[in-house]
């Protein structure tokens, strides 16, 4: 196994424990840290394939996970300000007591 | 993968079953903590020092705080007893854990079997800070202009949702 695909190997692990956490837990802030987690995933993939592909003295790699990382703040702040929004007006944060359109 | 490697990559791997697994919600918090330094670890061992850093500022010092804060201002008060005992259609735990162990198993398969993936390491010559720095500043400006952006209208929108509205009196303000 070559270190590129060791490092593949826990980015997969990383993300399927993301998805397993996304998709079975009901607090939606455990959902917002699954996502999180998924996302890092991604960003070890990319620093991988940058490190161990055919040119890592190019830049790219780098500043694509970083412009990655700042989609990920955004992403964060606005899904809890959202998560704390819907706690002020129905008092829950669990995913299965959200199951109204009307306000 | 050096042993560093290895123990970094294991407590992110603990770290993150144990931030998606616990009860409490703090510890959650805190175990996320544990992951973002450990891949942090893994990106100085891959050479990305600048990655490493902004990783240990954004996600340790400003999303995992976010969470702790978040965590801090709602209180689950748990599944309300009147409907706790409503048939579901389908059990959430296994087919959550099948569908994620199911895209594991192929992304795993996938990355064992792959033949695309180069098997020699070239020698790293990473870019310093410098020269990422003039790279952000002339060939990704206009990227990193749309990002400034970004930020700028995530913190607003943010701003604007999670700012307590008055009450006004002659509206009936829900529950």
């Amino acid at each position: 196994m070559t270190p590129l695909q060791r490092y593949l190997v826990v980015s997969t692990l990383l993300f399927g424990v993301g998805l397993a956490g996304a998709l079975t837990r009901r607090n939606a802030i455990l959902v917002l840290v699954g996502i999180e987690l998924m996302l890092t995933a991604a960003n070890l993939n990319f620093i991988a394939f940058w490190r161990y592909g055919p040119n890592p003295e190019s830049a790219a790699g780098i500043v694509f996970t970083l412009f990655a990382i700042a989609v990920a703040a955004a992403e964060t702040a606005v899904g809890l300000a959202l998560i704390i929004k819907i706690y002020r007006h129905r008092r829950t944060t669990n995913l299965d007591q959200m199951d109204a359109l009307k306000g | 993968m050096d042993p560093a490697a290895i123990i970094a990559a294991l407590l992110a791997l603990g770290g993150a079953v144990a931030a998606v697994s616990l009860r409490n919600l703090i510890h959650c918090a805190l175990c996320l903590v544990l992951t973002f330094f450990s891949v942090a670890a893994l990106f100085l061992g891959l050479g990305a020092e600048f990655v490493s850093f902004a990783q240990v500022m954004v996600y340790v010092g400003a999303i995992a705080i976010l969470i702790v804060f978040a965590s801090l201002m709602t209180r689950d008060p748990g599944t309300d007893p009147a409907r706790a005992h409503e048939p579901r259609a389908i059990r959430p735990w296994p087919l959550g854990l099948g569908i994620a162990g199911a895209v594991t198993g192929v992304l795993l398969a996938c990355v064992g079997s792959s033949r695309l993936l180069p098997d020699v390491a070239t020698p790293a010559t990473a870019p310093s800070v410098r020269e990422l720095g003039q790279e952000l500043m002339t060939r990704y400006v206009v990227a990193l202009e749309v990002v400034g952006l970004l930020l700028t209208a995530a913190m607003i929108g943010a701003v604007v949702l999670a700012v307590r509205e008055p009450r006004r009196p002659d509206q009936e303000v829900g529950r």
